[in-house]
Formats: C-alpha cells, structure tokens, sequence
C-alpha cells in the first residue's frame, strides 16, 4: 500500500479538478459561461478546460444568462450535461425565468420523460470587497423553488465532491460557491478526492454538548471559529454544516438539537424570509419538547447587500454568534 | 498657430480603420411577402405536396373548431385558436424531416399534431391533465411551452447539441409577433447566430399579442429586418399563403443542415378568432379588419389554385372533409371521457428521487386521501 501525501489545496483547485475529472470520465458533460473560455473563468476554476477539451467542451459564450441557461436546456434535451458557469449571483438574476419556469419543473411536466441534468454554478456571498451586485447571498429564491437541488460546499474536499455529485445527478442542481472560501486551503488527497457524502447529507464539523451551530458555506469556518472562542466561557458548542440545502438533512439536525437542546442558525443571506426562518421552523417542529430556549438565528441584516467599506458589519461574525449562543442561556431569563 | 499646435507634442491619430463585418444587404428581408399561390411560381409547386397540406389544414381548421366548441362544453381549460393561422402551422410541421425538434407555444398544438403527436395528447396541458401529455422525444416536440419566447434558447442548443455530436438535426422554433419583444427572444437569436447553429425562428405574426396591436409592438421596418441585426438572413413570407410557408421554412431548414446557421422567418398571417375563448377581440378591433382576412383565408386560397390546375375535384375536397371529420369525432369522444388522475403522482416526477420532505408529504396525502374514502374527514 501507497502512502499519498496528503497536501494543501484551495477550494478553486478542487473545484477545477472536479470538473476536469467529470469531463474527462463523462463526454457528454460540457462547461459553458461568459468567460469560462481563454481566461479561464474570472475566478479561474475553468482554467485549462478549454485548452484541453477544445471549445465545444468549454464554451465561451456570449455574455447573456438567460440564453446561457436556457441554450443550456435544450442542450440537455438532447443528451449533453450541461455545467454552467453565473459569473456573480446576483449576474444570475437575468436567468431566472429559464431557471424557475423550465429547469425546475422540465422533469415534472414532462411526467419524468424529459429530465435536465444542469448543474449551475453560482459563485455567492460576500467578504471579497466586491463592489454593488457581486455579493448576494440568493439561496432562499434557490429553495423556494421545487424541482432544483440546492447545494454548497464549506470545504475543500466537499467541493470537489459535492461538484462531481451535482454533475452526475439526474436531476438540475444549483451549485452555490462560496466565494471567500475559493482560496482557502486544506490538506486534500487529490488521488482519493470522491470520498463524499451524496447530495443531501449534512455533517457534523466539530462536536459539542451545549448548543448546536446550524450553518453552511461560507459561514462555516466563522461558527468553527466562534465555537473555539465559546470554549473559554464555558460553551461546548457543536457545527452542523449542512452540505446541502435542498434535500435538507433533517436528521441530522434534528439528532444534533435533541443532544444540546438549544439551536442557532448561522447564514450570511438576510434572516427575514431566509434559509434560517426555514429551518428554525423544522427544529421547532421536530424538537419542541428538546429544546431549552428558542432557537435563534444570526443572519446578514435585511438590507440589500451593503458596499465593501462596511460589509463587515453586515456579515454575522464570531462576536454576533457568540452573543446569540448568550441568549441560549433560556432559563436564567425568564 | 492652431489651438492643437499651441498645446505642444500631442498629435491625435486618425481613428483606427472600422468596416462592418459583413454587408448587411443579402440578410435583408424583401420589401414584399413572399407569395406562391396566385402566382407564377405556382406552377413550380409539387402538386403532391400542395394537396397534403390542403389535407392538413382541412383537418387543422376542424381541429380549431371542434376545440373551441370543447371550451364552451367544459372540456378545455382554455384554447388559444390558430384558426387563420393553419396554413404556418401545418408548413412548419412538414418541413421538418422525422429526426428534427419542433418548439411550439402554447398556440401551437396544430404544428404538433400535424408532426404526428395524438390530437388528445396535444391537449393535454389545455385540459388541466398534467402539463405535458406526450412523450417530447417520441415525435420530437418540445412541450408546448407558455412563457412567452422562453423556449427559443432551448431550440438554440438542441440545435447546437445536436451539431456537435454530428447529427444534422434541426430545430424550428415557433413564436408570435408579441414574444419577439422578450429578452429571450434576443438572446436565442444571437446565440444562434454567434454559434451558426441549426435553428429556423418562425415569427407567426397574427397582428396581436392578446390586444396590444403590433404598431405598439414593435418600431421595426418589420420583424424579419430584425434578423440583420444578428447576422442572419430574414425571409418575410405570406403566412395565408401555405405552399409560399412551406417554401420558405423549407428552404431555411435545408441551409440550416448544410451548415448555412440560422433564418429569422416572419410569416404575416391573422388571428380570426380572439386570443383564447377568455378574449373579448371586440375590444380592440374591427369587424371590417376581421372580413378582410377572412377573403384571405388560407384554406380558400389553397383549394382554389388546386381546383384551378385540376388536382383537386369535389370527391378530393370531400375526402379532406371526412378525414377532418373522423378525426374530430375521435376527438370528441375521448375529450368528454373524463382523465383519471392519481393524486398521489403529485410526487412522483420533483425529483429523480424524492427528497425526505416529499416522502413525508406524500404520506400525508396519502393519509388524507384515505380519511376521504372512509367518510371520515372533516
């Protein structure tokens, strides 16, 4: 048996790989999107696919997301599986109507005759100091709409794993990247990178006892964070990354909260109509009689996503989930 | 001393050269429609063709009537006529060879039907069946699609697709005079163009979307200029006219296959009937208008030059009429069988699998459905 050094990689890297090997092993995957091409994307996680699958198979397409999307469906339609590149989130908001009117719901009124195995990669979130329409979190417009997966990876090996997962499905996934996270770095096998949970599975990052963090992508290195920093006064603080938004993971969720009893929802998208309403509603519904305080959620203010100077007084930091898991102390209160 | 002179070493250079990357005049729409019938060209028309086309819009007419008279009888959740329009919709479905896509609206059911898709089948989104009726690969149909223009980009890169894994397939895209002021429609356009793919756009301009008339529609000379803009060819055609239709997509189609890219086509043609039978076409225009196309019906104009050449007698007509007859019978009596639907298949096609929440959600139905059946529910 070989031993594999086990080395440093970023997120941009492994997602790279993901798509090399995909198209490598499957002829019908095809990369598309407005500067996916020559310069091998602006965040460079094309790089070199062109160059070595030629342009058919890493397009460069005119700059329009609608027509990006919806080229991309009928090259579904007739067997191809299409991986396309929204160069910004909130770029993709152009696409929509392709996306909630025909992508989602293709499988569904063709009573499963025609499915589309799109996967759509939108690079999302803030804490780059990117300027006005670069930094939306638009995961809640994603799982609001039936028939789409909606998936994202926190770490170097799930996006690697998670990418190759979302291509493979039968079914069109919407592929959040964590943008801040693309040059993070962690050790990663590169001869052993499909060890992977499939779609739909949430995992546990660091285990505790008090409280538990329910968070995802980009938000999940700052819940680690907070739940060091939680140790020293006293807080024995669990992190659920959950993967995956659409399935979502409700027993392990669930498992977690009944352990701790007290629950706090980390997302950087604004918390009015977001992801943590959701998903706050589920553990009450699940873990009502668990639960020793009301589960909390420290989200991005309800603001359209502010300019760089002051973002970092948008996004939820180690300080504001340390105060939330404060608030957990139920009991003391009443 | 000019004022340039006096500001020193700064000497502006001549602009770099520019030309236009094509000449812009061979993708000119001509300043007439296109007309066969009436004409000299006439005599060049296969005769066999003429008089499959007579069949099919003797049947497609029927088929109109027979629909909006299931609207009013309950039958239809609504139907959007093309009655008027029979003589594109039948063209653009035999100009197709069996192994091309047709893309239809929602007004379209006749170009599927006449592609071979079950007159029932067709309906099926009308009805309130579930949203598709027919299997889109069995005849190669995209489902009828509602939003408007939305399905032009989906026929873009079928056509794309098709051509990189070296079939030569194409895909025609229909859409009416409304849809083409949708962003869709500019860009499926000019991702054509750009990738010369296998694409034929049919404009079936009936002069409304619902009641906005086309002046407030759109500014252009007309909607086939609107192809030079893109860098293709546009072709305005009589949409009254069906062997002039047949002509046109025909010829679009064949360069389409030997690689030539993509036509706008813009076929001008009138919706007789109101937009769907929820429309008050009184509204917003005429009778006098309405007359006026109905001297200039498709079916008319079509039988008349047949009966002038001799290739069609009253047995040939009578024949037609019975065949659109049978098949409207048919249609009858399956349309008033009421559909079985099993409300537990609301689950069945989210997913390739469903997700845990559908599981549990289709537990509750099923529940529900069973509390129903023993008269115990509230």
């Amino acid at each position: 048996m070989t031993t594999v050094a086990v080395k440093p990689a970023t997120m941009a890297q492994a997602l790279t790989r993901a798509l090399r090997d995909a198209m490598a092993a499957d002829p019908s995957v095809h990369v598309m999107g407005e500067d996916v091409g020559t310069l091998g994307g602006v965040f460079r996680v094309t790089d070199g696919l062109a160059k070595e699958f030629g342009e058919d198979r890493c397009t460069d397409t005119p700059l329009a997301e609608a027509g990006i999307l919806g080229t991309a469906v009928g090259m579904a339609m007739y067997g191809l599986r299409p991986v396309v590149e929204m160069q910004f989130d909130a770029f993709a908001y152009p696409a929509f109507e392709q996306l909630i009117s025909h992508v989602a719901r293709m499988r569904n009124r063709t009573r499963g005759r025609m499915p589309l195995p799109i996967t759509i990669r939108v690079p999302y979130g803030g804490g780059i100091g990117g300027v006005e329409h670069h930094s939306d979190s638009s995961e809640a417009y994603y799982m609001a709409t039936p028939g789409l997966h909606v998936v994202t990876p926190a770490t170097v090996a799930d996006a690697y794993g998670l990418l190759r997962a979302s291509i493979a499905s039968d079914d069109p996934v919407v592929f959040l990247e964590p943008k801040r996270l693309y040059w993070s770095k962690d050790s990663w096998n590169p001869e052993d990178p499909q060890t992977v949970e499939p779609i739909g599975r949430a995992v546990v990052r660091r285990s505790g006892r008090s409280a538990t963090l329910i968070t995802y992508g980009p938000s999940v290195p700052v819940c680690l964070e907070a739940a060091e920093a939680a140790r020293e006064e006293g807080w024995d603080l669990e992190v659920v990354d959950l993967r995956s938004l659409v399935p979502f993971d409700d027993d392990t969720v669930t498992a977690s909260v009944r352990r701790t009893g007290r629950a706090v929802v980390v997302h950087e998208s604004g918390g009015f109509g977001g992801p943590g309403g959701e998903i706050a509603a589920r553990i009450t519904e699940r873990c009502f009689h668990h639960l020793e305080a009301p589960v909390l959620r420290v989200a991005g203010f309800d603001i359209p996503y502010p300019p760089p100077m002051v973002e970092r007084h948008h996004l939820p930091g180690v300080d504001r989930i340390l105060d939330a898991v404060g608030r957990l102390q139920w009991e003391a209160e009443s | 001393m000019t004022v340039m002179e006096q500001r020193g070493a700064y000497r502006p250079s001549p602009p770099p050269a520019w030309q236009p990357r094509m000449d812009p005049a061979p993708l000119l729409p001509d300043a007439e429609p296109y007309r066969v019938l009436g004409t000299e060209a006439a005599a060049k028309a296969d005769p066999d063709l003429l008089r499959r086309l007579y069949a099919e819009l003797v049947r497609g007419r029927r088929y109109n009537v027979q629909a909006t008279a299931l609207t009013k009888q309950g039958r239809l959740a609504v139907y959007p006529s093309s009655t008027g329009q029979e003589a594109c919709e039948v063209a653009a479905a035999l100009a197709l060879q069996e192994r091309d896509w047709l893309f239809p609206s929602y007004r379209d059911t006749l170009a599927a039907v006449a592609r071979g898709v079950d007159p029932v089948e067709a309906l099926t989104l009308l009805r309130g069946d579930w949203h598709t009726g027919y299997d889109p690969h069995e005849h190669r149909v995209a489902p009828l699609c509602t939003p408007l223009a939305t399905q032009l980009p989906h026929a873009v890169g079928l056509a794309h697709a098709a051509r990189l894994k070296g079939d030569d397939v194409v895909a025609l895209a229909l859409v009416g005079d409304g849809g083409t002021s949708e962003g869709d429609f500019h860009e499926a356009l000019n991702f054509a163009a750009v990738w010369q793919a296998p694409v034929v756009f049919l404009v079936q301009n009936n002069g409304f979307a619902i009641s906005v008339p086309l002046a407030k529609q759109t500014a252009a000379p007309s909607l086939a200029h609107k192809a030079v803009g893109y860098g293709m060819p546009g072709r305005l055609v009589d949409g009254n006219d069906a062997a002039a239709v047949h002509e046109v997509l025909a010829d679009a189609v064949r360069q389409a296959r030997a690689g030539g890219g993509p036509t706008l086509i813009e076929a001008i043609t009138y919706r007789i009937d109101a937009h769907t039978n929820a429309d008050d076409a009184t509204r917003y225009r005429g009778d006098s208008e309405v007359e006026t196309w109905r001297g200039h019906d498709p079916i008319a104009l079509l039988e008349h030059e047949l009966t002038e050449r001799g290739l069609l007698d009253d047995a040939g007509k009578q024949a037609a009429r019975d065949a659109a007859e049978a098949m409207a019978a048919d249609l009858r009596e399956r349309m008033n069988q009421d559909p079985a639907l099993d409300p537990m298949d609301l689950f069945d096609h989210v997913y390739a699998e469903p997700t845990p929440q559908l599981r549990e959600q289709r537990a509750q139905l099923q529940a529900e459905l069973h509390a129903e059946s023993e008269g115990s529910h509230r």
